[in-house]
């Protein structure tokens, strides 16, 4: 799950880890308020789950009201296009309203999990404010690496390879050494995935500052964290896949295709979707799901598909392991009593209790295309979808 | 020979009395694994599907010589009873349940190192050696034994591939899921090395997919140790960056973890690959005819 940096700074801040004076804002009235508070310059930044936002015009300067008014009527109630947001772009409610600080060197600090040691990995660079991939591509030898023992934790001695790592003097790697320490405690106390600091800024006046923000949090863990579940803002969020978990289908992304598919098991869904594109076609979305035997899910499928009005035709693929054929039949012939459903559906059925779910289908009169196995599947469901847009 | 699980393999089941559990139990006996236990805390004493039921693992091994353990612990106490299994000794842990926290795995990896249990899964289908032991949740009639090794990060996808290669008369030493999260007991290349050790498994079909670096570790291992022939399929070529697709450990993050470019260094070393899924079965016969 991802955060707002506003969200974010209130979490660091919590942890001891400095940040710039301000608060966030949804309304201009508010940011000319805020502004008038800091006194000073003010920088004003959009908010909205994407990177990228300084490039594509979300982060603004203001001195005094009334350039803090044309910026926040800049960007609030607005969309906001950058590189990590595809052309739609993500909505602009609320803006975060900072005091400008005076930066002298921009640096990189991240935690994340190492999937390869299986330990959470501290990551510094002296090349801050720019995308941490780039600089691992350009100039390697730029990053330095701790991994952490999560039976002792991070260590002193961690801190400051990673403070001489980023060049800072011998006054700096004290302040460092204890930022790192509070990081790897907030990553470890809230199940984050990452805790990204791009840029941490030395100030002119040589105070470390958590210039930006990034938090990420294991969906797993979240149970044991409802502080930080409340704060998700749906709007952020693909509206098809808000409405696919509401409808209790948690395994559902959209992709830009005009096939729907609805498969149980995510290696199957995935390699359904890399077929329909195989054979020539292009999916409308990933669905598992997922093993749980009731109906319900079934006929929700079928309503987010008669929902989504890019849909010309839908794949039906099982398996059954878990899952029983003969309740995906069941939940098929009571999305048709219930719905109206204009596209065609190919459906290929296999495993457990194939033989009652094939009786089932059959007996319903339910229309639809039998599709022998997993190629026949994707291949008529292709043609299908063809055959619709001509 | 098979690896992992076989006819000597007395499977303790953690979590037996619970709904997953239970079915899933009768469904492994039914096939004829020997399941010898089952530790359910509060329920020692008991007997459920005409196992004997204990409070700990400490004593159901004591009693009854189990070595292996199945897991359907839910998943916020699934760590906890992957540590009681490891700190009994137990050889073999395979954990069915899906959704542990990945702090919680970081700390089971700690606990690992110096031990010596294996841990499969979490996230994954089990491991079934057909014919001898079925320790997992996948359908045991699509299996058939034989001398092909099957390894895959999924479930349902695996299922398919076995039914391909059953209908083709090719049969299975052994079919390990090693799940679908970031950080799994075990690895490809920790499976491969088993697989290439094993007499009877002549060929190793690998199913992989989107996320991590699994696959590219395993290609390093098939070019320079492996002997046997590999056929993978890696699924999520056509996977959006970004999106966590379906599995917790399946998401492309920047350029990272791509199906192109595991494909690019599985064939690189020298692995056959299935452009389609479909092809799996076929590509693997073609495979073992050249052998």
């Amino acid at each position: 799950m991802k955060v707002h940096e506003y969200q974010a700074k209130v979490l660091l801040a919590q942890y001891g880890i400095p940040i710039p004076r301000g608060k966030a804002a949804s309304t201009p009235a508010e940011v000319i308020e805020i502004a008038a508070e800091i006194g000073s310059d003010v920088v004003i930044k959009a908010q909205v789950y994407a990177g990228g936002r300084g490039k594509a015009g979300g982060i603004k300067t203001a001195n005094g009201p009334a350039e803090a008014k044309k910026a926040a009527n800049q960007l609030l109630g607005t969309r906001l296009v950058t590189h990590q947001t595809g052309p739609e772009g993500l909505p602009v409610s609320t803006v975060l309203v900072e005091e400008a600080s005076n930066v002298a060197r921009e640096l990189y600090l991240s935690i994340l999990i190492d999937g390869a040691s299986r330990l959470p990995v501290m990551m510094a660079s002296e090349a801050g404010g720019m995308e941490i991939e780039e600089v691992a591509q350009s100039a390697p030898e730029k990053i330095f690496k701790s991994y952490i023992d999560p039976a002792i934790g991070f260590q002193p001695f961690q801190g400051r390879k990673l403070a001489y790592g980023m060049n800072m003097d011998g006054g700096q790697t004290g302040e460092a050494t204890r930022l790192m320490t509070n990081i790897y405690k907030l990553f470890m106390d809230k199940d984050c995935s990452l805790v990204e600091i791009n840029p941490l800024v030395i100030t002119a006046n040589g105070k470390l500052l958590a210039l930006d923000a990034k938090l990420n949090f294991d969906d797993n863990a979240l149970y044991r964290h409802k502080d930080i579940q409340e704060l998700q803002d749906k709007e952020q969020e693909e509206p098809l896949e808000i409405q696919a978990r509401d409808w209790g289908i948690n395994n559902y992304v959209k992709m830009d295709g005009d096939i729907g598919c609805m498969v149980n098991g995510a290696g199957l869904a995935m390699a359904v979707n890399d077929l329909i594109q195989y054979c020539g076609g292009r999916a409308a979305n990933f669905l598992d799901i997922g093993t749980l035997n009731n109906t319900e899910r079934v006929v929700n499928s079928f309503r987010m598909f008669t929902a989504d009005s890019r849909i010309k035709a839908v794949l039906v693929n099982i398996f059954g392991g878990m899952a029983r054929v003969d309740v995906i039949a069941k939940g098929i012939v009571e999305a048709y009593e219930q719905m109206d459903i204009p596209f065609p559906v190919v459906i290929r059925l296999a495993g457990t209790n194939l033989e009652e779910g094939q009786r089932i289908l059959a007996e319903s009169g339910v229309r639809f295309t039998q599709a022998k196995d997993f190629y026949d599947g994707a291949h008529k469901v292709v043609e299908a979808a063809k055959g619709v847009a001509k | 020979m098979s690896i992992l699980v076989d006819e000597k393999t007395r499977l303790l089941v953690q979590g037996i009395t619970g709904g997953e559990g239970s079915f899933h139990t009768q469904r492994c006996i039914e096939y004829g694994t020997k399941v010898v236990a089952g530790v359910t805390p509060g329920k020692g004493g008991s007997e459920h599907l005409g196992v004997p039921v204990f409070n700990t693992v400490e004593k159901a091994v004591a009693e009854t010589g189990a070595n292996a353990s199945l897991m359907f612990v839910p998943p916020a106490f699934a760590a906890d009873g992957i540590l009681e299994a490891i700190d009994i000794g137990i050889p073999l842990v395979v954990c069915i349940t899906e959704g542990i926290p990945v702090l919680d795995m970081v700390k089971v990896h700690r606990y690992l190192k110096g031990k010596s249990t294996r841990v499969i899964g979490p996230n994954c289908p089990g491991v079934m050696s057909p014919g001898k032991c079925k320790a997992g949740i996948m359908v045991g009639e699509i299996h058939l034994a034989g001398n092909v090794g099957v390894i895959s990060r999924s479930g349902t996808l695996t299922y398919d591939v076995v039914s391909q290669l059953t209908s083709l008369g090719i049969g299975q030493s052994t079919c390990v899921g090693i799940g679908g999260d970031a950080l799994p007991g075990s690895t490809f290349v920790d499976i491969l090395e088993l697989f290439q050790a094993d007499q009877n498994t002549k060929a190793v079909v690998l199913i992989g997919e989107i996320g991590g670096t699994t696959e590219q570790e395993a290609a390093e291992f098939i070019n320079h140790k492996m002997t046997k022939p590999v056929v993978a399929f890696v699924a999520g070529s056509t996977a959006p960056p970004g999106k966590r697709m379906g599995h917790a450990g399946a998401i492309i993050t920047g350029n990272a973890g791509k199906a192109s470019e595991k494909i690019k260094m599985l064939s690189k070393a020298g692995a056959t690959i299935a452009r389609n899924p479909s092809e799996v079965g076929l590509a693997t016969k073609k495979v073992l005819e050249r052998l």
